[in-house]
């Protein structure tokens, strides 16, 4: 058995850019299992804050500990970026991109895409060039490729922002059967709904710092900052 | 003007015919140029990913030179290879003046720096696109290398017919280094030089037709190899 690499731990970290504080200070812990949904207004720092848990961002103080404290803590994680990033090849090799990487062969790696393809709903756009795709299609594209390690822990930004309703619906019974089989969700969205639909666990961000952590239903139901029960309303924020 | 269609009726049946010194100095300026454009693409490429992907404290003044270098007259380039390489010079005693290696050497100095420039700016382009990505995706160095080529290998081809097209037509150079030696160092565009000087319009206008093909044919694959990218086929 393999150690595994929750729980993930922030201490005191502070990102600063340009002379700007972008996030914290501020300290959390992801941990168990379920599905934790970032929010907070345009520029409160989801995505930040995300990348930073991913290691994609040098933060200018405190610590992010994994469990796991190997190298490899990364390739065990996945990330959906807000805005797509697709690589320059058919929608079969770019699915399958990550498997190629972990020196799967060509053939077995095809398969799994298909399958992760037909998960998405992609499974016709398998030979077509990925730039081609449409906005939604390309986003079903990066959930695909992010879910075909079973990554332990899935961070998503905004996975939904193009979709519509029915896709919207299918990427949610996507990612609430991943987290039954065991995936860590950490996710960031704008939509309330969806959020009441899928989050387990609310981290209210506010001008860079997590303003308010709660249990869905209790959030939902009853927001203990101003922030956070303005934003819910959609109320202009001070 | 009567001289110059004797010499098109003269340059078509040079052709038809495949005259052999029109063959063979054909085959020696693809030769030389082929091989500094292998020469130029070995290191070029491998140099302007390089430089695209590592942040070191020279980069930009390694970018500078290259720029710099890209502007340097081939004609002088062909001096200073002819200095290196004369009698007395600090390379003499290899013997190569007036040999096709030497040429090679010329064209692949004056191509080098176009060839890591275009090649610098693809993968450059390439690189901002995937970095996130890769890096996500926790791919090896040398993984993100082998993406960073394969994804962009068609600029990369564009880069090295572009330093094709720059060596196949320059003529300072090689007439310095290569001397334009009958059989031995002859070349489309020294040839070209000369037949032209002593009024035989006939053989020159035959080598500038091939020539004239070789870039039509460089250009157009350049623009099909750009064409295919922007259309989004791979
Ligand atoms: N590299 C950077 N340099 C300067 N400012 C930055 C940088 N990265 C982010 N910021 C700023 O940090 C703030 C937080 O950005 P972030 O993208 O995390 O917000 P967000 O909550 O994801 O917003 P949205 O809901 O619009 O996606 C923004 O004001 C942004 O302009
Ligand atoms: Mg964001």
């Amino acid at each position: 058995m393999v150690t595994p690499i929750l729980p993930l731990t922030l201490r005191d970290v502070e990102l600063r850019r340009g002379g700007r504080r972008i996030l914290g200070p501020l300290s959390l812990t992801v941990s168990g299992a379920g599905i934790t949904v970032l929010m907070g207004p345009n520029g409160s720092g989801k995505t930040s804050l995300l990348r930073v848990m991913h290691g994609l961002e040098r933060i200018t103080r405190g610590t992010v500990d994994w469990q796991g404290g190997a190298q490899d803590v990364r390739a065990r994680q996945a990330f959906v970026f807000q805005t797509p990033i697709l690589m320059r090849r058919k929608v079969a090799d770019c699915i399958a991109y990550p498997l190629h990487l972990d020196g799967v062969p060509r053939k077995a790696a095809r398969a799994r895409a298909a399958e992760m393809a037909a998960a998405v709903g992609l499974a016709d756009a398998l030979d077509k060039p990925s730039a081609v795709l449409s906005g939604g299609e390309k986003q079903k594209l990066a959930l695909a490729r992010a879910l075909i390690r079973t990554p332990e822990v899935l961070f998503l930004d905004e996975p939904c922002a193009n979709l519509d309703g029915r896709s919207t619906r299918e990427i949610e019974s996507i990612l609430t059967r991943a987290r039954d089989a065991g995936t860590r969700i950490v996710m960031s969205t704008h939509d309330l709904g969806q959020a009441r639909r899928l989050a387990d666990e609310v981290w209210f961000l506010y001008g860079g710092l997590l303003v308010e952590t709660a249990a869905s239903a209790a959030f939902f139901a009853a927001p203990r900052t101003a922030q956070a029960a303005a934003y819910l309303k959609g109320d202009l924020l001070p | 003007m009567n001289s110059i269609s004797l010499g098109l009726a003269e340059a078509w049946r040079l052709l038809i015919t495949f005259d052999a010194d029109l063959f063979e100095i054909t085959a020696l300026s693809l030769r030389v140029t082929l091989s500094a454009t292998l020469v130029a693409t070995l290191i070029g490429l491998p140099l302007g990913a390089w430089l695209a992907i590592n942040r070191f404290r020279m980069r930009r003044v390694v970018i500078a030179l290259l720029n710099a270098l890209m502007g340097l007259p081939p004609v002088v380039v062909g001096l200073l290879v002819y200095v290196v390489f004369s009698r007395s010079g600090p390379l003499g005693v290899l013997g190569l003046l007036y040999t096709p290696t030497v040429m090679v050497i010329a064209q692949a100095i004056i191509i080098t720096p176009i060839v890591t420039s275009i090649a610098h700016q693809a993968i450059r382009d390439l690189w901002a696109d995937y970095h996130d990505l890769l890096i996500s995706l926790n791919a090896t160095r040398w993984q993100r290398i082998q993406a960073l080529i394969w994804d962009g290998r068609r600029a990369l081809m564009t880069a090295a017919l572009a330093g094709f097209g720059r060596a196949i037509g320059e003529v300072g150079a090689v007439m310095i280094v290569g001397g334009n030696i009958d059989h031995a160092t002859r070349i489309l565009t020294t040839a070209i030089a000369l037949e032209t000087g002593k009024g035989e319009f006939g053989m020159a206008l035959a080598l500038g037709f091939i020539l004239i093909g070789l870039a039509i044919a460089v250009n157009l694959a350049v623009h099909i190899l750009s064409r295919t990218e922007t259309g989004s086929r791979w």
